[in-house]
């Protein structure tokens, strides 16, 4: 080494070893890579399994058809109808509570043990299996609250799903925002809220719309906690009322693939690819609307 | 434009004081030169506690009218936290405990029955970092008069208040369309006078406002200290004593102990403090033996 560099006034105090530590970054570099190209090599083969299957089945009937017993008349209008009034409410009910009570936990609510409580337990909420909202949503909403195995019993209990991530997420996007931005608000004599309202919200507001895409995309893929609440497996109607009992497409792909003729196994991969587009759709137009924001807060 | 003039370059301080020492009067403990007669803010026996931690020990201060008052000391020593108290700022941080009063044209602001919210609409204050508003020039100077429901003409408070921080001339054109955060530090640093001017204070409020800045871009904010100094009260804290020197009537140096709570050491004309201090821990600190 010190034959190939000249060597610099001091040299003789450090063994700076560049060549490790270079190799050390290029490893890393080479493992990341690899991570990448895994992830989307999977994904692709994926998808393209999907797609192929997907294809023949692909028709406009296919989209207006309710369920059949016959593979080539079975179509997914009852789950496409049910997914969408159902994420309706789900994104009606928990976005505006999740924000809020982020909005009191991170600006209102004075450091203390409830607060301590609540909080430990909101991150705990964010990790329980789906299945025990199912349960909950069984005994609270289609028992207790007598909703029935409807929609709106579903949306209650995707809301609830959610609810900890949509409140995890409002609660970082709120805390990122620099504290300096507050001082010069209330600096100029302005209150809390207005504080929160035109300041602090704007700021956070795309970190708030990435983790409501994350609460809707889990939402709208959701099975267990449906098939737990008792959402129908085969239904030749739309819900006309949010009490109307309904399917969802997850519970469609489910119902599909554990049929033992291999056509209905094509026809989950047609409902999958629809379900793919539906959610990439809906995240389209959130991030769209983020983009707009930060555009906005950009002047 | 803004002209630099002769005036305002030339430091304050004259060699050989023509301000002796005095005897005391006036407020107990730390001297003061010379009586201010109507203070627009008087500090009494003020003390503060961040949780069980005390930062301020009974801050005795009163501030003149229509000066510049600056505050000294080491880092720690507690003079943004005296800033913060004299509008209310540190009550937004949680488990702050505050003792004592701050009179402001008569009025304890401490009193219960006083608002922080009123009280920081007359008493603006300008931050060490320059801390625009992520939104227009014009919103970032209209937004505090807004929501205090101004009601005069806001096109003509906006020109009037970026006139007044020497901004006008060179944002005049994109008011609407430029981001606040578009500017250089310099004229993001004028754009937060602006801001705090909109709101016609009485006070402002300045905690090291020219820390993050050029040299230019400082002498341009001194200048304008100097020249707001005509119609309003102005506190800045400073790490510079050559700006102290410079921009100050009055200088007031704070030291914290042993026990690491913050009190005034000296409080008097600039020039007394600068050339002959009484204390001294005020000469160590001014001639740069600690700090
Ligand atoms: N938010 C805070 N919480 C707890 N202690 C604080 C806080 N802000 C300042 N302090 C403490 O109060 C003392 C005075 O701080 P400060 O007023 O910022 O000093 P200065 O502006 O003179 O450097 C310091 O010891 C500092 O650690
Ligand atoms: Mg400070």
């Amino acid at each position: 080494m010190a034959a190939e560099t000249p060597a610099l006034p001091g040299a003789e105090l450090f063994h700076p070893r560049v060549r490790l530590r270079k190799g050390l970054g290029s490893a890393f570099l080479v493992l990341g890579v690899a991570s990448v190209v895994f992830g989307l090599a999977m994904l692709a083969f994926l998808v393209f399994d999907v797609v192929e299957r997907a294809i023949p089945w692909l028709r406009v009937e296919f989209l207006t058809q309710f369920d059949s017993r016959f593979s080539d008349r079975a179509g997914i209008k009852a789950g496409l109808y049910g997914t969408a009034y159902m994420m309706f409410f789900t994104i009606l009910i928990s976005f505006p509570l999740g924000v809020m009570s982020a909005i009191y936990l991170e600006e209102y609510a004075r450091d203390s043990w409830p607060k301590t409580v609540i909080q430990i337990n909101i991150a705990n909420l964010a990790g329980v299996p789906s299945i025990v909202y199912g349960l909950l949503g069984l005994t609270v909403f289609v028992r207790w609250m007598a909703l029935g195995r409807s929609v709106l019993a579903g949306a209650l209990t995707m809301a609830l799903l959610v609810l900890p991530i949509i409140i995890v997420a409002t609660q970082e996007a709120l805390r990122a925002v620099p504290s300096s931005i507050r001082d010069a608000s209330y600096g100029v004599g302005a209150t809390r809220w207005q504080t929160i309202w035109h300041h602090v919200l704007p700021q956070a507001l795309p970190g708030i719309l990435t983790g409501n895409i994350l609460a809707a995309s889990r939402a709208i893929g959701e099975t267990a906690p449906l098939i737990t609440i008792g959402a129908l497996t085969f239904v030749p109607f739309t819900p006309q009322s949010p009490l109307d009992r309904f399917t969802a497409l997850p519970i469609q792909i489910f119902n599909w693939t554990s049929k033992p003729q291999a056509e209905f196994h094509d026809l989950a991969a047609a409902a999958i690819l629809t379900l793919l587009v539906v959610l990439l759709t809906m995240n389209s137009l959130a991030i769209l609307l983020r983009n707009r924001a930060v555009r906005r807060r950009a002047g | 434009m803004h002209h630099v003039t002769e005036e305002t370059i030339e430091p304050r301080v004259a060699a050989g004081s023509s301000h002796p020492p005095r005897v005391r009067v006036g407020i107990p403990a730390p001297a003061v030169d010379e009586p201010i007669e109507h203070p627009a803010i008087e500090v009494r026996k003020l003390s503060l506690w961040y949780g069980p931690k005390r930062a301020l020990g009974e801050i005795d201060l009163k501030i003149a009218a229509k000066k510049i008052t600056s505050l000294i000391g080491p880092s720690g020593c507690g003079k943004s936290t005296l800033l913060r108290s004299i509008n209310r700022m540190n009550e937004l941080i949680p488990r702050v405990r505050t003792e004592g009063e701050v009179i402001v044209d008569g009025v304890n602001i401490y009193d219960r029955r006083v608002d922080p919210v009123v009280v920081r609409r007359s008493i603006g204050m300008v931050f060490q970092k320059p801390n625009p508003f992520p939104k227009t020039i014009y919103e970032n100077v209209a937004f505090g008069a807004r929501i205090n429901g101004y009601g005069g003409s806001m096109d003509e408070l906006v020109e009037r208040s970026l006139r007044q921080a020497a901004l006008w001339d060179e944002v005049k054109d994109d008011l609407k369309k430029k981001s606040g955060l578009a500017l250089s530090g310099g004229q993001q640093q004028r754009l937060c006078i602006a801001r705090a001017l909109a709101t016609s204070p009485d006070v402002i409020l300045m905690d090291e406002p020219c820390s993050a800045l050029d040299p230019i871009a400082t002498q341009r904010i001194e200048d304008l200290m100097v020249e707001l100094a005509r119609e309003y009260t102005i506190v800045i804290v400073t790490h510079n004593m050559q700006q102290a020197a410079r921009v100050a009537d009055r200088t007031a140096f704070m030291l914290a102990g042993d026990d690491l709570v913050g009190r005034l050491v000296e409080y008097g004309l600039t020039d007394q403090i600068f050339t002959s201090p009484r204390d001294s821990r005020t000469e160590a600190y001014i001639t740069g033996r600690f700090g």
